[in-house]
């Protein structure tokens, strides 16, 4: 049912592992799939590896010391980490009344989480820009009140956490599902206090889906740019996100300084989803089971 | 009483997140009236951009499904060294930045890319043009047909492909009258999928365009040029029809996967 991305090698393992081939078509699938693969995405990431270096190692050096990417870099990580907190109560309060609750209309609630999701990138931007813009729906009062949302760092952090809302519902969704609500009951009769079931019964067995869910929203956001250049404002060192900064330093044709930008993100990215992987197995193990979230 | 408070917390953010954008996006669009939003859709660099957007939609479609397939049959029903890393790079796309996904095409056909130069004395352009754009699009939507085949198929096991060899059914038979049948759902859930992103890609297509209106400018680049050209009314036109379009796409989904749930077409064990 989710179609958030999801955390790479979760796949299974086939079933018959150890049997001889007799099936045929390996050759020819293999080879088709390494085609396929090789042509479009080995080549051209190793190309993104390679050319940083390419004309040595000073541009990617030039880049580690250049304060305009570093606030890029900075600013982009840090609201999607934000934006990432933001959506986990938001995502669990959605959450919980799709699974646990009979709320009327729940059926179009389900629908509507996904609207992020099927909502083209460009259509959002221009949509959050303004929506929260100074003359817009909610930007006007938000204004009135003397919070600017458009054309700040507020802004991107709203953009990104509107991205990110559904891949965390729907991480938590099955976990809550699965959930038996015999385990509240238990702990009522045992005694236990509200405030004791939510922190002891029902928060230990969602945290590793808490993580997953943050990771995803979080990968997810380092790299958005469709729906956050619109709200953004894109002043260097103040609103002017990591992607955005690709996009400048490929229109000044600076090809080194942009793969160096790229090839940071990437290797961040990567960086922040082996962390969160290995922080969910942890927790999960220390409930004694996993989360097939 | 709580449950009174979550719920009505619950619709509040629906609204105000998710409800209200999608309202904003028709409100804007119609503004003037249906009409004149109809009219700047007419208009030829709208026609084109339509145009170009469907098209290169159909072709990643088609490439990513029928490769899609492949390798699933072949990570489904076979184990061989090197399956755990083919699994990583077919997945990877969805973890690079939509931005990096164009970037990379530059890198191998842009001017300063590795082949642009090479390619341009021979009359090949690839970068700023529409060969360009394809291969972002393709590049971005590039897993999901194969992520969602491969559960399936593994789940089915080889059992019936197996029998249907000893009835001497060749590669292509068993894939088309045995294996897929049982996997069309997960198919055209793929397929839908591929298509709404397809559609809808903007950062990738928006590095390797070169965004020249009529030419190499599809949906949501036009909508940023109208949209920066303070074309307001045309911008959303468009980003309503965008929406409709994508939108449809994933709802057609979810029905799907609710049908399928139903006829139990999906669950695993079908064929244990």
């Amino acid at each position: 049912m989710p179609s958030a991305a999801r955390l790479p090698g979760l796949w299974p393992r086939p079933r018959a592992r150890a049997r001889r081939d007799a099936l045929p078509g390996l050759r020819l699938a293999l080879g088709a799939t390494l085609l396929w693969v090789g042509l479009l995405v080995a080549l051209p990431l190793l190309a993104l590896a390679i050319r940083p270096w390419q004309d040595g190692a000073a541009p990617m050096l030039a880049a580690l010391h250049d304060r305009r990417m570093l606030a890029a870099l900075e600013l982009s990580f840090g609201s999607a980490a934000l934006a990432a907190l933001v959506n986990l109560p938001l995502g669990l309060l959605l959450a919980w009344s799709l699974t646990r609750t009979r709320l009327p209309g729940r059926r179009a609630v389900d629908a509507l989480i996904d609207l992020p999701f099927a909502l083209p990138t460009a259509v959002t931007g221009i949509t959050l820009a303004t929506l929260y813009g100074p003359h817009g729906w909610l930007g006007a009062p938000l204004a009135k009140l003397g919070i600017r949302v458009a054309f700040t760092p507020l802004g991107i952090m709203l953009a990104l956490a509107f991205v990110g809302l559904p891949f965390v519902v729907r991480t938590l969704e099955p976990v809550l599902r699965d959930l038996p609500s015999e385990l509240e009951d238990a702990a009522t009769m045992l005694g236990a206090h509200r405030r004791q079931i939510v922190t002891r019964v029902l928060l230990p067995p969602l945290l590793p889906a808490l993580a997953t869910g943050f990771g995803l929203a979080f990968a997810r956001g380092i790299g958005e740019y469709g729906s956050v250049i619109f709200i953004a404002g894109n002043q260097p060192f103040h609103s002017e996100i990591a992607p955005l900064l690709v996009v400048i330093r490929l229109q000044e044709f600076d090809y080194a300084g942009a793969t160096s930008v790229g090839f940071i993100m990437l290797l961040a990215a990567f960086l922040s989803l082996a962390v969160i992987s290995a922080l969910r197995r942890r927790l999960s193990r220390g409930l004694g089971g996993g989360e097939a979230a | 009483m709580s449950r009174i408070l979550l719920g009505l917390a619950t619709y509040a953010i629906v609204a105000v997140v998710l409800l209200l954008p999608p309202t904003l996006v028709f409100v804007e669009a119609l503004r003037q009236g249906l009409p004149t939003a109809l009219a700047t859709l007419s208009d030829p660099d709208a026609r084109a951009a339509i145009r170009l957007t469907l098209e290169m939609t159909a072709l990643s479609v088609v490439v990513n499904t029928a490769f899609g397939i492949l390798a699933a049959w072949a990570l489904a029903k076979f184990s061989f060294p090197g399956r755990g890393v083919l699994l990583v790079l077919i997945e990877l796309p969805l973890s690079v930045s939509p931005v990096v996904a164009g970037l990379v095409w530059l890198l191998l056909f842009g001017s300063q890319g590795w082949w642009g130069e090479a390619l341009a004395r021979h009359g090949i352009t690839i970068a700023f043009a529409t060969p360009g754009i394809l291969l972002a699009t393709i590049f971005v939507t590039f897993p999901y047909v194969a992520r969602t085949l491969l559960p399936l198929m593994q789940r089915q096991g080889r059992d019936a492909e197996e029998a249907a060899l000893l009835l001497g059914a060749g590669f292509w038979q068993i894939l088309w009258r045995v294996t897929l049948p049982g996997a069309r759902w997960a198919l055209l859930s793929g397929i839908l999928l591929t298509t709404a992103r397809a559609m809808g890609e903007f950062g990738a297509v928006s590095v390797i365009s070169g965004h020249i209106p009529g030419l190499t400018e599809t949906m949501p680049l036009h909508i940023e040029t109208l949209y920066n050209g303070y074309q307001t009314i045309a911008a959303f036109a468009m980003a309503a029809l965008l929406a409709l379009m994508a939108m449809t796409t994933v709802a057609l989904r979810s029905i799907l996967e609710r049908l399928a749930d139903k006829a139990g077409t999906n669950k695993a064990g079908d064929w244990a």
